[in-house]
């Protein structure tokens, strides 16, 4: 309890700020129906939370969205919030493997070849300054005409984006053992490879996971941004392309929310992957 | 050939650093025969460390000529030819106490993995802690831990780098008895390095005194106690006179700078 404490406090300010808020931005539309209803806070609170197409939803609108796009529709209905969540997220997981993946490879290359730190790192780095929203549509494109699935093409956005953090984490904790571990590797004449599975690899688990989290998250976004120029019609990006098409805000808002509730599910589970793999490691409860 | 362990003749080494060079190990001949417990003893900077670290194969000596087992240094290393136990336990905290000695055998391909852990354990009084994982251990029993790891393939040498440098008073000298005991028992050949002089005496059959800048060596003595030796032996006229005669060596190295 003392540990959700905060968390709610903080939880409970934001909807009164969201509720609040609602009344300014909803003016425009509501300032006439309030006035034709006879004026009154009461009133103004009526129409400013209840209006059929806001500019701002209020919270329970929101959450009265994501009930019927979720619980009250048919799973795999086109309409429904888990299905698109499902399509958004089977490209997500694809491209973190991939890209976790992509990255760990890259780190030992980068740790055990000289040369590729200079020559790789650089463009590592230079990969991650260019806009994703303007690198999307020319992956999409070229990735389109070689006959990939659909699913592999959105992948690879978010695979760009997710090895940059593993790569740079992994280089980092594939070098923490300290020089007296290293030393002990030399003094039983370990081969490198012996070195990177019974020393490097496993001190830099803890890294390795501090990337993940990051990494997992902007696998969403990565997948949601891939959906946007493919003119997908299924997805959390179509929703939110589709619900920006037509001024439906509700659908852009419910969308938002099940996406976050998403992203924040995959790093609960990395973090129990996490929790469960150091205890099995001996890490100090 | 002389059958020594370890033959160092005119070995030199010099480190090149920001501001010059500096010479850590200058004019080094010393022979180790085989069953030996030879101690480097000297204030920091005396190049001790050093010398182990190029016996081991770590550090490349600049000049003169350094065998061990009849072999170059590296050929020495190459071919797993001694334990060696540094200053802190260097143990792998992920791996449990029985996974960290078992790790030389993993990597070197050693048949009788079961058999080769229990024994060591046995022999560094650490059995029943297989299961412990290192940060459930007190510094003494992690460094044990590291002694069991080094002697877990069996290599004739052992080279101790200030094992026990960082453990209190107590549990120094029991776990000296106990290196004594094990030393007796399995006949290495053992070369220690400290800064304690009654560590050095009560171990040794022979005391390297060296002295810094440049680092080298300035006293060998034969300790001439008996094999086996209990701390009452501290206390003996013998053993203050070896005491006493490390200790004017120590001085005599210092002399010029005080």
């Amino acid at each position: 309890m003392t540990r959700a404490l905060p968390v709610l406090t903080i939880t409970l300010a934001l909807i009164i700020v969201w509720y609040a808020a609602c009344i300014p931005m909803n003016a425009v539309l509501t300032t006439p129906k309030i006035a034709a209803a006879g004026g009154g806070f009461a009133n103004t609170l009526a129409f400013s939370w209840n209006e059929v197409r806001p500019v701002l939803p209020s919270p329970h609108q929101v959450f009265r969205e994501i009930w019927n796009t979720t619980a009250m529709v048919e799973p795999w209905a086109i309409k429904s919030l888990i299905y698109h969540l499902w399509v958004t997220l089977s490209s997500t997981l694809v491209g973190f493997v991939l890209g976790g993946l992509l990255g760990v490879i890259l780190a030992i290359g980068i740790v055990h070849v000289g040369s590729l730190e200079k020559s790789l790192m650089p463009w590592v780095i230079a990969s991650q300054t260019i806009p994703i929203l303007a690198i999307a549509p020319m992956l999409i494109v070229v990735l389109g005409k070689t006959g990939l699935p659909d699913l592999i093409t959105k992948a690879s956005i978010s695979a760009y984006l997710c090895f940059f953090p593993v790569t740079i984490g992994m280089v980092k904790g594939l070098r923490s053992p300290d020089v007296m571990q290293q030393d002990l590797m030399r003094t039983y004449n370990a081969s490198a490879s012996q070195t990177l599975w019974k020393l490097r690899l496993p001190a830099s688990v803890p890294f390795l996971f501090a990337s993940l989290k990051v990494s997992v998250a902007i696998a969403l976004t990565g997948a949601i941004v891939a959906e946007l120029p493919t003119g997908a019609v299924a997805g959390i990006g179509a929703r939110l392309l589709n619900g920006s098409y037509y001024g439906n805000t509700l659908q852009i808002w419910a969308a938002l929310f099940v996406a976050a509730f998403g992203a924040a599910a995959l790093v609960w589970a990395l973090g129990a992957a996490e929790a469960l793999s150091l205890r099995r490691m001996g890490a100090k409860p | 050939m002389a059958s020594g362990v370890i033959s160092a003749e005119n070995v030199g080494l010099i480190f090149q650093t920001g501001d010059g060079a500096v010479e850590a190990l200058s004019k080094i001949s010393l022979s180790v025969a085989e069953g030996e417990f030879v101690s480097l003893i000297g204030p920091s900077g005396c190049g001790k460390t050093t010398l182990l670290r190029s016996i081991a194969n770590l550090e490349h000596p600049t000049s003169g000529k350094l065998m061990v087992n009849g072999l170059s240094a590296e050929q020495a290393r190459l071919a797993r030819a001694y334990g060696y136990v540094f200053q802190a336990p260097a143990l792998l905290p992920w791996r449990t106490v029985e996974a960290n000695v078992r790790l030389p055998l993993e990597i070197m391909g050693l048949d009788d993995i079961a058999g080769r852990v229990a024994r060591n354990l046995a022999l560094v009084n650490l059995k029943g802690f297989e299961k412990k994982f290192p940060w459930q251990l007190s510094g003494g029993m992690q460094q044990r831990v590291s002694i069991a790891r080094a002697l877990a393939f069996d290599p004739k040498l052992l080279l101790m780098d200030e094992p026990f440098g960082a453990l209190d008073e107590i549990v120094r000298d029991k776990l000296n008895q106990q290196l004594l005991e094990l030393w007796a028992r399995t006949n290495k050949t053992i070369v220690f390095v400290t800064h304690s002089i009654p560590e050095a005496v009560f171990l040794s059959t022979k005391i390297v005194v060296m002295s810094p800048r440049p680092g080298r060596i300035i006293d060998v003595i034969d300790v001439g106690l008996p094999k086996n030796r209990n701390l009452d032996i501290r206390e003996s006229p013998e053993f203050l006179k070896i005491a006493h005669r490390v200790r004017e060596g120590l001085k005599a190295g210092h002399s010029y700078e005080d």
